[in-house]
């Protein structure tokens, strides 16, 4: 499909009428209450504490379509203790899931890279949760030049 | 869209008890159900929601895709291995369709 720049700009404004429009709970994004609630949901309500996973992002992204990530956990990885999943979240997408991540002893190492949308300059989490129930939790700052939703 | 291709990077030998780095990637537009066509439409989701990696018929890794993973999916994880054996690596498409991809390791 070959998209002109008005197109391209007329998709934009109807993505984004309609992201208002059937918006859920009045908002277009996922905001931070969403993102909250997701964290919780996975971590079953445990606060996550910080250190033992580091989040790796870019600070400035040019486009928002595709942002490599990277995540990495300190864990001995055996059978007893590992890290069983870690959650991707982007608070101001219009969605905040990202990605589950599930690893397992046989990993070896609790690390893994992938490429994500990002809407806007907005904060992306990482939460880990070990085989034993704790939860960690790191958070970067995207800013995104071009966004990667819609049009 | 042409049928989804995979495409995956595995050392094709190692050494027992060695962590290797595989790389995989599929082409798939991952069309997030969030963008309309010219006339307004909502163009429906149709992403990848799945991935599995196996060694032997066991997990190694796996992911659940929102739509806010990049179109042509990209992972790169590790595993361990302790002898020679396939790694089978799975997607999942929203309509059902399961890509595969298989890989073979010679650890000594």
């Amino acid at each position: 499909m070959k998209l002109t720049r008005r197109d391209a700009l007329a998709l934009g404004a109807g993505a984004a009428v309609f992201a208002v429009a059937g918006g859920r709970a009045g908002s277009a994004w996922a905001g931070l209450e969403d993102t909250e609630k997701a964290v919780m949901e996975f971590t079953g309500g445990a606060t996550p504490a910080s250190g033992r996973i580091t989040l790796d992002a870019p600070e400035i992204a040019e486009n928002g379509n595709t942002v490599p990530i990277s995540v990495s956990v300190e864990s001995p990885m055996t059978d007893d203790d590992y890290v069983a999943s870690v959650l991707i979240l982007a608070e101001g997408n219009p969605n905040p899931d990202v990605a589950t991540l599930h690893f397992t002893p046989m990993s070896g190492a609790a690390e893994a890279t992938t490429r994500m949308r990002l809407a806007k300059t907005q904060n992306v989490i990482a939460v880990a949760k070990m085989s034993d129930g704790s939860v960690f939790m790191d958070k970067k700052e995207v800013k995104v030049t071009i966004g990667g939703c819609g049009g | 869209m042409a049928e989804p291709k995979p495409r995956v990077k595995v050392p094709k030998t190692a050494s027992k008890g060695d962590v290797v780095t595989i790389k995989t990637l599929i082409s798939h537009e991952m069309e997030s159900g969030q963008r309309k066509d010219k006339e307004g439409n909502v163009i429906p989701r149709k992403i990848i929601n799945k991935f599995t990696c196996t060694f032997n018929d066991k997990e190694v890794f796996s992911c659940d895709l929102d739509p806010a993973v990049a179109a042509n999916p990209y992972f790169e994880f590790n595993a361990k291995v302790d002898e020679s054996g396939t790694f089978v690596f799975t997607w999942v498409d929203d309509d059902g369709s399961v890509y595969t991809s298989e890989s073979e390791i010679e650890v000594n």
